[in-house]
Formats: C-alpha cells, sequence, structure tokens
C-alpha cells in the first residue's frame, strides 16, 4: 500500500528541476507508505555509455576499488560514482549483461537497483524526505522519472522490497494495491526462468511485463494482459527509456490522479502530490479510468490511450 | 467573512474553531484558504453556515455534514461529502472516487465529473452531476436520487435498491439488477426541482429513470452468483 | 460383530467418515433448494483451542496470592495511543458488537445494563445504534461497517469510542447479512431498506481501500469527533501478523482481533466453517506484531472468538491480549439455546444447544428475533442481572487464576504460566507442551 507519483516532461526547460518537482510530489505522499522510499530517474543519456546502479549496506568496503575490480572481470572500461549506499556504474553500450556477470562474481552481496541507457533507480528504507536528501534527488536533471513510496502489506520491509521495480534496461514499475494470485505467478515464472528476488507481490507484477516483453510483446500489450493475468488490486505506473504509462485493474480502487499540460503530464496518488507544479491551476485534471493502458512518450508516436 | 488559511494553521484548529459554531452563529460566512488537497477539510459540520473552499481538497471534504452549506471552488479528492446527513455540498470542479457515499441527506452538486462509486450506499442523499459519472456508481445505492447530466459509466446502479437514477446522456452499461423504468410525472416533478436547485441546464424530458429490478431482493437460484 | 442370520457371514454396514450423515444431508439439501447453507452462530467444528492450555500455579518456586484477602487488579484501559478520552473498564471483558436487528431492542438494552453494571463496555453493530441501547450503556462503542446502516454523525459523536469493522472472526473477508424475517418496520428505517427483503451488506468499505487508505478515514473520524474517543479497528483471524501491523500503521488506538469461532447473526455456513484460523492461532501472531513495532500494551489488543469462561480469560490474556470480547456466550447467558424452550426447539427440527437458524427470527428465547410476540418473552433487566453475574463470574475466575499464578493484576499473566496439553495448541500457541520446554516451531530446536 503505498503512494505513487510520476512525472514526463514535454518541455525540455523543465529538465533540470526533475529532481526537484519529483521529489516534492513523492514527499507529499508520505503519510501513504512509510516504510521504503525509491525514485527512477531518466537521465544524462551519453551517446556510447549505459549504467549500472548498484546498492550496498556496506558501501565504504564494497565500493572500495569495485569498478576496478569489475573492469578485469568483465573486460571492459568501468566508471563509477558512489552515492550513499548506491553506485552508478557507467560502462559501455552493450557491456550491460557482461558487466552484471562480473558484479556476481565480484560481489555477490551487491545489489542491482537498475540498468540502462539512461535509467537510474535509488531507493532505500525510510521516509521520502531521507531518501531523497540521501541520494540528492532534488539536484538531479532529467526528462521523466517515476517514485513509490511504501507502506509494506505483507513483504519484509528491505531494499529489494522497495519500489521502482527494475523490469529490464531502462524499464521500471511501482504498484500500489495488493495482488492476489503472485504467489503462483512467481512460481510459475520462475519455472520459466525469470529471476524473482523477494516475496513481494509487485516484483511479480514487474517480472510478469518482462516475461511478456522476452517473448515479444511490446510494453503496451504486457501491460494490457497484466489485466487479465494479474489478479487483485494495482494501480501500476511503468517508465521506459522513452516515456512512462499508467494501467489500474478493472475495479480500480485505489486511487490514481493525473494531470496534463503543455509542460508536462504527471501522476499522484492524490490530488496534494500534484499541487506545486507549475501552472497546475489550469491543468487538465483526471482519473484514469479502470482497465485502460495510457502511455506518453517522447519518440514520435501519437499518444497512445486505448481500452484493454 | 471569516477566513481561515491552512498556510498559517492546522487541520485541527480550522475543523474545531468550524465546529465551534452553534446554531445561532452570527459569523455565518467562512472562508478556507490554501486547502491545497488536504484531506478531512470542514468534516462533521452541525451548524447553518457557509464555507467556501478556495481550491482542491484531498480525501473527505464535507463528511458527515449537517446544516452547513459547503462549496469547493475547485475539484475534490475521494469521498466528498461521505455520509452528508443534511445541508449542501457544491464543487465547481471534478469530484474523485465515491462521491456522497452512504449519504443519508442533502443535496450535493458536482459541476464537473465525478469519478467512480459515485453514490455508492447513498441512503437519501440527493446528487446532481452536471458532468460524466464512471463506473460502479450507484452500487447498492438505497434511496435519494441520482441525477447524471453528461454520460454513466459501467456498471451504473448494480445491486441498487430504491434509489432513483436518472441519466442524460448514454450509459455504458447496467449493472445486475438495475433496470431503465417509466418516467412517471412524480419523477419529472422531483428532477425538474433538483435541477433547478443545482443550476444544471437541462430540461427533465431529456432524462431517463433507472431503478432496481427487485431481483436481488430475495435470495433465490436465480441470482445467488 | 458378523451378522449370520442369512446362513453365510455379512460385514457391519459401516458409515463413511467422509460422507458422513451431516454432509449426507447437506448435499441432499443443496441439491433440493440450489442455494447454500446460511445459519448463524461460529464454527462448531473441534478446533484446537483454550482448552488445550493449561495455567502451571504457583507451589514453591512462585507464590501464590491469598484469594480474599490480596488485591488482584483487573482494571484495564483501551484508547491510550491518541485519544484524549480513552475508556477505562473495570473488568477486561466486553461484549462483542452485534447488531440491531440481528439481535431485539430488548436484547440489546439488556446488553447495555448488564455490562453496565459488571463496569464494561458494550458495542453496536450493523443497524446503527438504538436509543435503548445508548441509555443503559455507561460505555459504548460504535461500529463503522462498510454498510454504514444508521450510520450518523450525531451517533458518532455520543459514542465512548469507534471500532471501524474491516472484517469478523466468522467471515473474514465477508459482508453481512440479513434475512427478510427480521427486516421488521423499525430494522427497515433505520437500515433505510425496503420492509421484507433479504438484505446483503458490502464487504469492503465504500470510501477506502487499504491501509493507506484507512489512515486517512481515521483521520476524518478523529477530526469530526475532536480526538477525544479511542478508535479500534476490528478484523477477523485472516493474517493477524500483517493485520495487525497495517491497523498500527494506520493510526489505531486499539486492535480487536476475533477468530474463526466468533459468532454471526447469519451468514454462509461455509464461510463459518472454512474461513478464518482459529483464536488460539491469532493472538500471538498479532502480539508479535505490536512487539515488533514497540506498540504492545500502547496499542491495546481485544481478542474474541470463542470466549466462555474466566479461564478463556485468563489464557487469552497470558497470551498477550489486553482484553477480551464475548458475543455468543453474552447471548447464552441472556438465555439463547436454553432448555427450557426445548419444546419450541424440537418443533424447528433442532435442540437446546444446536440452534443456529438465528437469520430465521423465529428465536424460541425472543434475542435475536424481530417477532413481536416472541420478543415479549425476554425481559430485558432480567437479561441485564443474568449478564452482569456471568461477567462477574468470568472476572472472579480470571482473578482466582492468576492469584494462584502470584499476579496481583490479571495483565501480569504471561505466556510462561501456560502449558499445552496437545501438540497442535502448542504449535499454534507457541507454548511449550505439558512436561517440556518444547512446542513445535520453537526456533533453534529440532524435531
Amino acid at each position: 500500500m503505498c503512494g505513487i507519483v510520476g512525472l514526463f516532461l514535454k518541455d525540455k526547460s523543465l529538465e533540470p528541476q526533475l529532481g526537484s518537482l519529483l521529489a516534492g510530489m513523492l514527499v507529499t505522499m508520505t503519510d501513504r507508505g512509510p516504510d521504503s522510499a525509491g525514485i527512477a530517474i531518466y537521465s544524462n543519456e551519453t551517446k556510447d555509455q549505459s549504467k549500472i546502479v548498484v546498492q550496498s549496506d556496506t558501501p565504504k568496503t564494497d565500493f572500495d576499488g569495485l569498478e576496478v575490480a569489475l573492469a578485469n572481470a568483465s573486460g571492459v572500461t568501468v566508471g563509477m560514482e558512489v552515492s550513499s549506499t548506491h553506485a552508478v556504474l557507467s560502462v559501455p553500450n552493450g557491456a550491460i549483461d557482461a558487466v552484471r556477470t562480473a558484479i556476481a562474481a565480484v560481489n555477490p552481496a551487491l545489489r542491482i537497483m537498475s540498468r540502462g541507457d539512461t535509467l537510474e533507480i535509488y531507493k532505500e528504507v525510510g521516509l521520502p524526505k531521507d531518501v531523497a536528501s540521501r541520494f540528492a534527488i532534488d539536484v538531479m536533471s532529467g526528462s521523466h522519472g517515476i517514485g513509490h513510496t511504501r507502506m509494506a502489506t505483507e513483504s519484509a520491509v528491505t531494499t529489494m522490497g522497495a519500489h521502482p521495480f527494475n523490469t529490464g534496461n531502462d524499464q521500471c514499475l511501482v504498484h500500489n494495491g495488493s495482488l492476489s494470485n503472485h504467489n503462483s505467478l512467481r512460481r510459475k515464472l520462475r519455472r520459466e526462468g525469470i529471476h524473482i528476488e523477494t516475496e513481494n507481490d509487485t516484483e511479480v507484477g514487474a517480472a510478469y511485463l518482462t516475461w511478456r516483453m522476452q517473448n515479444g510483446a511490446t510494453l503496451g500489450e504486457a501491460l494490457e494482459s497484466s489485466l487479465t493475468d494479474l489478479d487483485g488490486f494495482f494501480t501500476f505506473v511503468v517508465g521506459t527509456k522513452d516515456g512512462f504509462g499508467v494501467v489500474r485493474d478493472p475495479i480500480a480502487c485505489k486511487p490514481a490522479v493525473m494531470a496534463e499540460t503543455e509542460q508536462y503530464v504527471a501522476f499522484g496518488s492524490e490530488y496534494r502530490a500534484l499541487v506545486d507544479l507549475p501552472g497546475i491551476e489550469t491543468a487538465r485534471v483526471w482519473e484514469p479510468e479502470p482497465a485502460t493502458v495510457y502511455f506518453w512518450s517522447h519518440s514520435e508516436q501519437p499518444i497512445k490511450e486505448e481500452a484493454a | 467573512m471569516q477566513t481561515l488559511d491552512m498556510a498559517d494553521i492546522e487541520l485541527r484548529e480550522m475543523n474545531a474553531t468550524l465546529h465551534a459554531q452553534a446554531e445561532n452563529t452570527n459569523q455565518t460566512a467562512w472562508e478556507i484558504k490554501n486547502p491545497r488537497g488536504a484531506h478531512a477539510i470542514a468534516c462533521g459540520l452541525d451548524a447553518p453556515i457557509e464555507v467556501t473552499v478556495k481550491g482542491s481538497t484531498g480525501y473527505y471534504c464535507g463528511g458527515m455534514n449537517k446544516q452547513a452549506t459547503i462549496n469547493i471552488k475547485g475539484s475534490a479528492g475521494p469521498g466528498v461529502a461521505e455520509n452528508m446527513m443534511s445541508g449542501t455540498v457544491v464543487i465547481e470542479g471534478d469530484a474523485s472516487q465515491y462521491a456522497g457515499a452512504t449519504g443519508h441527506g442533502g443535496l450535493l452538486v458536482i459541476k464537473g465529473n465525478a469519478s467512480s462509486r459515485c453514490g455508492i450506499s447513498m441512503k437519501g442523499i440527493d446528487i446532481v452531476v452536471h458532468g460524466n459519472i464512471g463506473h460502479m456508481s450507484a452500487f447498492m445505492a438505497q434511496s435519494g436520487n441520482l441525477v447524471v447530466c453528461g454520460d454513466a459509466g459501467e456498471a451504473l446502479g448494480d445491486s441498487l435498491y430504491e434509489a432513483r437514477l436518472f441519466v442524460r446522456g448514454s450509459v455504458k452499461s447496467l449493472g445486475t439488477d438495475c433496470v431503465e423504468k417509466e418516467m412517471r410525472p412524480e419523477h419529472l416533478e422531483i428532477l425538474a426541482d433538483l435541477l433547478e436547485r443545482s443550476g444544471a441546464d437541462a430540461k427533465p424530458e431529456e432524462f431517463k429513470r433507472y431503478g432496481s429490478a427487485r431481483e436481488l431482493y430475495t435470495f433465490k437460484i436465480d441470482n445467488a452468483y | 460383530m458378523t451378522d449370520t442370520t442369512n446362513g453365510a457371514p455379512r460385514t457391519t454396514p459401516i458409515q463413511s467418515a467422509t460422507f458422513s450423515d451431516p454432509i449426507n444431508a447437506e448435499i441432499r439439501r443443496a441439491a433440493a433448494t440450489g442455494i447454500y447453507d446460511i445459519r448463524g452462530g461460529g464454527a462448531k467444528r473441534k478446533l484446537p483451542h483454550f482448552d488445550d492450555l493449561l495455567f502451571l500455579g504457583a507451589s514453591i518456586s512462585r507464590y501464590p496470592l491469598e484469594g480474599y484477602r490480596e488485591k488482584c487488579d483487573t482494571s484495564v484501559t483501551l484508547g491510550t495511543r491518541f485519544a484524549k478520552n480513552p475508556i477505562k473498564l473495570d473488568t477486561p471483558i466486553t461484549i462483542a458488537g452485534m447488531s440491531f436487528g440481528a439481535l431485539s431492542g430488548a436484547a440489546k438494552e439488556a446488553l447495555g445494563r448488564g455490562a453496565t453494571l459488571a463496569g464494561t463496555s458494550t458495542t453496536t453493530g450493523d443497524g446503527g445504534m438504538t436509543s435503548e441501547e445508548r441509555g443503559h450503556s455507561n460505555k459504548l462503542v460504535y461500529q463503522y461497517l462498510p454498510s454504514r446502516y444508521g450510520m450518523n454523525p450525531d451517533d458518532l459523536r455520543r459514542a465512548d469510542a469507534i471500532e471501524i469493522v474491516v472484517g469478523q472472526g466468522a467471515k473474514p473477508g465477508g459482508g453481512g447479512m440479513l434475512l427478510g424475517q427480521k427486516i421488521s418496520d423499525r430494522v427497515a428505517e433505520m437500515r433505510n431498506l425496503p420492509k421484507g427483503i433479504d438484505q446483503r451488506s458490502a464487504c469492503r468499505h465504500p470510501d477506502w481501500t487499504g491501509p493507506d487508505d484507512l489512515e486517512i478515514k481515521i483521520l476524518e473520524l478523529r477530526e469530526i469527533t475532536g480526538w477525544k474517543v479511542p478508535i479500534y479497528i476490528k478484523v477477523g483471524g485472516a493474517r493477524p501478523y500483517f493485520d495487525t501491523t497495517l491497523a498500527v500503521k494506520a493510526g489505531a488506538d486499539v486492535v480487536v482481533l476475533d477468530g474463526m469461532q466468533g459468532g454471526t447473526a447469519a451468514t454462509q455456513d461455509v464461510f463459518i466453517e472454512h474461513v478464518g484460523q482459529p483464536i488460539l492461532a491469532c493472538i500471538r501472531e498479532a502480539v508479535r506484531a505490536l512487539q515488533d513495532l514497540g506498540m504492545h500494551r500502547e496499542v491495546q489488543l481485544v481478542v474474541s472468538g470463542g470466549i466462555r469462561t474466566g479461564a478463556d480469560v485468563a489464557k487469552a490474556m497470558a497470551l498477550g491480549a489486553d482484553a477480551v470480547a464475548i458475543g455468543t456466550a453474552a447471548l447464552i447467558a441472556l438465555g439463547d439455546n436454553d432448555p427450557k424452550w426445548e419444546a419450541e426447539y424440537n418443533a424447528l427440527g433442532t435442540t437446546a444447544g444446536a440452534y443456529d437458524d438465528w437469520h430465521e427470527g423465529r428465536d424460541p428465547a425472543g434475542i435475536t428475533t424481530q417477532d413481536p410476540e416472541l420478543m415479549q418473552r425476554f425481559d430485558p433487566i432480567e437479561g441485564g442481572r443474568r449478564l452482569n453475574n456471568y461477567l462477574r463470574v468470568m472476572t472472579l475466575e480470571a482473578q482466582t487464576i492468576a492469584r494462584a499464578c502470584g499476579k496481583s493484576h490479571l495483565h501480569n499473566l504471561e505466556p510462561e504460566d501456560l502449558c499445552a496439553v496437545t501438540m497442535e495448541a502448542a504449535a499454534m500457541a507457541k507454548i511449550p507442551l505439558a512436561g517440556t520446554d518444547w512446542y513445535p516451531g520453537k526456533p533453534n530446536t529440532s524435531f
């Protein structure tokens, strides 16, 4: 159970403010989930480099010389920037898998938060304001991002139980609700060879989308089939390299508010999350329909807003 | 006009101030500034005062209202005017889910659209929505009137009891046990009165009436699941 | 034994344990009617229960208290976390929520009278607060249910505490039910329903879902009542660790936990017998949740579901509860299922002690009915006197046990004062099997 926020910028001039806007939105949702918080930011695309964000509970020792060890193990150049318990590793395009293998070999205790060309996920146990300041989210720039603050229902309060969940290169997901068939779905997906780390229901939702897309579905198709295959209550917000999407279960009990202006599309679990956005007074504000996939993209495609 | 600015005072102080207004207060007009989506604004009022909220509200604004008139100059979050007993709540913008849920009396006017579950379990309240309403509206609605000048979403009036539903536009689908019913003169009269009191620009003759088929009123094999 | 009447030896007819008489009868009933069985009461199957636990008592290593001279306090205060006016009770045995509608107005009055005489609280139910009940209850807990029948802010402000009902032990995940026979004019008016219909109420609250919304609902209720009265959250015995944790996170003052033996006025038999956990399995998990949050005794835990005696009360408290609630037992104290009505029970096709068709409104004892003639049989003053007596006996029994364990207050009973006589109870209550220091699942032990 949780609070979700999302912000997709259409106006590039707002990009330097993405982190501060998103962190501000998330902090207003603190009451909905005091256990852990996380933010995914899409930013700083560099032509030849991809990123892997790793987390450690003992960053001082774990991150010391990590980039050298990984370079030796993988045979590619690895850059590293440490931010509190997280380290952003920069690796050559196409070397993500090689470096992931190297991470598992060099230090299996390191946890992979995200991977992709532009995606960086930061998440920890604690309140949104503490998580935001720990990683200096408010000075980050980017094109879009999503955030989540968690009230754990059944699974453990841990870093890995925090959202967003990374679902594939440059893909992530946050969730509000409670899935009711995640245990059997987890077993099925594990049999299909999908790696699922925790007993968290949302991670299963994320893994499900990954599995569908590995089998050729587009993100939109995967979201639409999730309406059939996932049982229970959910509002998902997903991020991709180019855009972000929203889908609610057919019962649609968990709250969701969206706002759109010339400058941005925003999502909040409550209207409170949106009140500090520029021009919110005149924005188009609405609630997403049940069982309907919404998607916005920076690429040339038109807005996809079709009923499942 | 008394002003309560939520930038300066806490919710508790604001509500306590409004709760302290008795039947015979002289201070009948109140303005609440900077609501910024806060929850439980002006809930539990029980005096004939007029409260104007200058902005959008969070959950349960005007909850369990008695006597008071509450004007929301923005949009309202989930459960606006839930379990209202009497008085009036008017929303200039849209209302989120569960608007007027379980309301026993009074008038709720939504000038924009209402989201899902509008009038769920309503027990005597009158609700007039100038725009559209979302899915599962009037679920298990017991009594009162729900007037929709626009369209209704899926499963309107599912498991309905004796509430009257009037819709001018299209209905995406009717819920179990909800059927279209004959519009009789007394219904046109009720509609005319509600449309006028809510400032809606619509004619009673343009509406269709929906109500309970009363098939779920007894456990039978045919409707057990 | 072998039957040889026809010459060759024959086997004796053997009834199937799987296809027993009651099961076969139910198959025939279902085949004939096409509708599931609806009844009142709680689970009737045999379940591990408080009877499977025993107190150790004091001897040489522990010293008992003198029964009639040395004090053993029974008072409890509920709602100390946020409420300005917590509820102070003389005995930790409270009366659980039962609706006007399910019960007659006079029966509700009797519950109020008896609870007040005994210095404890009673609770409204799905159907609103009646004037009899408020008038005769010194401490009245107002239930806030998914149906919101009869819900109004005046009664909310008149209540001494508010109990947000998420679920009940007889049917975690299910809604209420009141059949047409009991929807009298007065019940219909209080619930805004047509008279005589079969009423089904919602299983989820109409205007919130989940703990994040619940936190906001609690805020609204506190704002309306000026943060004065405690807010309880009642859950059925489903996932007590998580449910208790989330109730506390959402801001509850008190958690009410109802095991599957808890009664109901009317629900599907399949629900009563097959959904939920026995209360014995729920208490330690709820207490563990409170302890993990550092909230044990800060947020009080009230448990219910099959509490019958002072021994049950003492055992529930030793497992970590702050108070208990009784429903079915209170109805029996009032005179429900009394053998003096045996002939009438027989006429209804049942027998005293087994009568559970409370939904039909034909209760010979005049308690679970809205029938004017049957209601006449029940005297609320006498009922109140009987309930008070019963509450006092249970309190004395619990005190007797507590003194024997050397406690000057009931709430000083501990799990270590208990042993278990069955493996099942040992496992569920995490109490060592008698004569051992072990229970199934005890950490760092192997079987």
